[in-house]
């Protein structure tokens, strides 16, 4: 349990009914993180959409990214509102953008001492977060300060 | 021809209910908004029979269609709901509502907002459910899921951008909090905030401390609106709509915090059109109601609407410029969303509208041009500009 950065018994993540996140999800799963891209004009977006929303092609599809980023936002939440939280103390959340995928941005927990000072720009590296034992399993991808 | 609100439509009538700690209305969620509807008609002093038009925002649960044959409506002309959540549609509701009677389509529309969150559960909550998928999956896992933790990514990144300082956000705080001891209707009457008392709270979420998060409230909030030249026909002094501005820049929705603008409250374009519209500038604004959910959001809102520059915050966002009567832009006069209620932003509506009446508890001496602006930072937000007679 201890490689898992937040406390158990959050939600955990599904694909979206309609399936439009799910490659993502199995990426995650196989250590990948596939992000979508558009097949005409060769451009990321993240959240996945049925179309580009830069040229309006439905011709999207997934494809790997390296993950690493900097960060573009951060968080550090003091007051737990979900019941599994409550012993969990602070936590940081972050927001990372990818600058060789169109700068999308995901969000994350950035590991580590929770308390630490958080530097906006700084560079990351994802960090796979299994949760095999999970019904059904799943990955969640984390982030740590660079080398 | 110009296509425009501007002097088109007036508020003629303004109703609230008792304002109750989240989960202790005594009172039914749809019973809260008959009975703010009825008392903004008692306001104006027209009959709810005379009512043919609803419109409300925030997928409030009271439909129009069914509280119309709860108020006996002689009939129904005008059936609208503002998309988006929070409190980003209160002025949007009053853009529809003026809309509709701007193009006949109705003649007298009634905006309200009703909340009982002990029938329906609290916003500051996480999702207590098994799974989650969608927008939410790539955000509820990693510990995000309430509305201040949403947003404070957000004004972390402009706090960031500008070297603005937490002095600013408190400076937001202190203003609604000293305008709410005049105000003995408000939740936190006789509850006043010290500088040392904020900066000793706890952190929610690193930027917002306790003090910076709205309160949850109980309660409804409702107001008539009229064609203008029916306007003086009414009991009070009348209140004309001098410009609405809803929606968002490009992309503003964007899923999983990917809104191209992101340090932002939303109101860019907006901003440009309510001006456009009311033919006004920042600088005759006389008093601002500013829907703090957040004081972030506050902040970047009144950036975005040209109240001074992002560059200028820490100089601008002191206290005394904030007060009530003398200050340069007096802010959430009746104590606001932080210190009066939180009513998805119709309490600030309605004290816009005293201002421009001149019955507020702080009121603002020859107040004539009196903005609201509604719901930093969701998608769509909106805004609106009351005027005075003299404006037109
Ligand atoms: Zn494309």
């Amino acid at each position: 349990m201890s490689s898992h950065y937040l406390a158990p018994g959050l939600p955990m993540p599904a694909p979206a009914r309609d399936r439009l996140d799910a490659p993502f999800w199995e990426g995650l799963r196989d250590e990948r993180l596939l992000l979508q891209r558009c097949r005409a004009c060769t451009r990321f977006q993240w959240g996945p959409e049925w179309i580009c929303h830069r040229c309006a092609s439905f011709d999207v599809e997934f494809a790997a990214v390296e993950p690493r980023g900097r960060i573009y936002s951060f968080e550090r939440v003091w007051h737990p509102v979900h019941p599994a939280l409550k012993d969990q103390g602070p936590y940081l959340v972050v927001l990372v953008e990818l600058p060789h995928a169109d700068n999308v941005r995901l969000v994350g927990n950035l590991l580590g001492d929770a308390t630490q000072p958080v530097e906006i720009g700084a560079a990351v590296t994802g960090v796979f977060e299994h949760h095999r034992d999970a019904e059904p399993p799943f990955t969640l991808l984390q982030w740590q300060i660079s080398d | 021809m110009t296509r425009t609100l501007r002097g088109k439509a007036a508020v003629a009538g303004v109703g609230q209910t008792t304002y109750y700690k989240h989960g202790q209305s005594p009172d039914a969620e749809s019973k809260l908004a008959l009975e703010a509807i009825v008392n903004a008609c008692v306001d104006a002093g027209v009959s709810p029979k005379e009512i043919d038009g609803f419109a409300s925002f925030s997928n409030d649960r009271n439909d129009g269609p069914r509280l119309a044959a709860a108020l006996d409506c002689k009939e129904l002309r005008y059936s609208n709901m503002f998309w988006g959540g929070g409190g980003g549609g209160t002025a949007g509701a009053i853009e529809n509502a003026a809309a509709a009677i701007a193009c006949g389509i109705a003649d007298c529309v009634v905006v309200y907002r009703s909340l009982a969150q002990g029938q329906f559960g609290r916003f500051g909550r996480g999702a207590q459910v098994r799974h989650v998928s969608g927008d939410a999956a790539h955000t509820v896992p990693y510990g995000l899921m309430s509305a201040a933790q949403m947003f404070a990514m957000k004004a972390m990144r402009f706090m960031h951008d500008y070297g603005i300082r937490q002095e600013a956000l408190r400076a937001i705080a202190l203003a609604s909090y000293t305008h709410a001891q005049s105000n003995p209707q408000a939740i936190m009457h006789g509850r006043p905030l010290t500088e040392e008392q904020y900066d000793a709270s706890r952190w929610i979420v690193e930027p917002f401390r306790l003090f910076d998060c709205c309160q949850e409230n109980d309660g409804a909030a409702a107001m008539v609106l009229v064609p203008a030249e029916r306007a003086k026909d009414f009991a009070h002094r009348p209140c004309y709509v001098l410009g609405t501005a809803s929606g968002g820049p490009n992309r503003s929705a964007a899923p999983v915090h990917n809104a191209p603008l992101y340090g932002s409250s939303h109101f860019t374009t907006v901003a440009k059109h309510l001006y456009r519209m009311a033919e006004l500038t920042p600088n005759d604004v006389d008093v601002l109601q500013s829907y703090e959910n957040f004081t972030g959001g506050v902040l970047m809102a009144m950036v975005e609407h040209g109240f001074c520059a992002a560059e200028e915050v820490n100089d601008f966002f002191v206290l005394d410029n904030l007060l009530a009567p003398d200050g340069r832009l007096p802010l959430n006069t009746s104590g606001g969303n932080l210190a009066e209620c939180y009513m998805h932003g119709l309490g600030l509506t309605i004290e816009a509208v005293r201002q421009v009446r001149g019955t507020s508890c702080n009121q603002i001496d020859g107040a004539e041009v009196s903005m609201m602006i509604a719901g930093p930072m969701v998608t769509p937000v909106s805004s609106v500009i009351f005027g005075a007679e003299s404006t037109l």
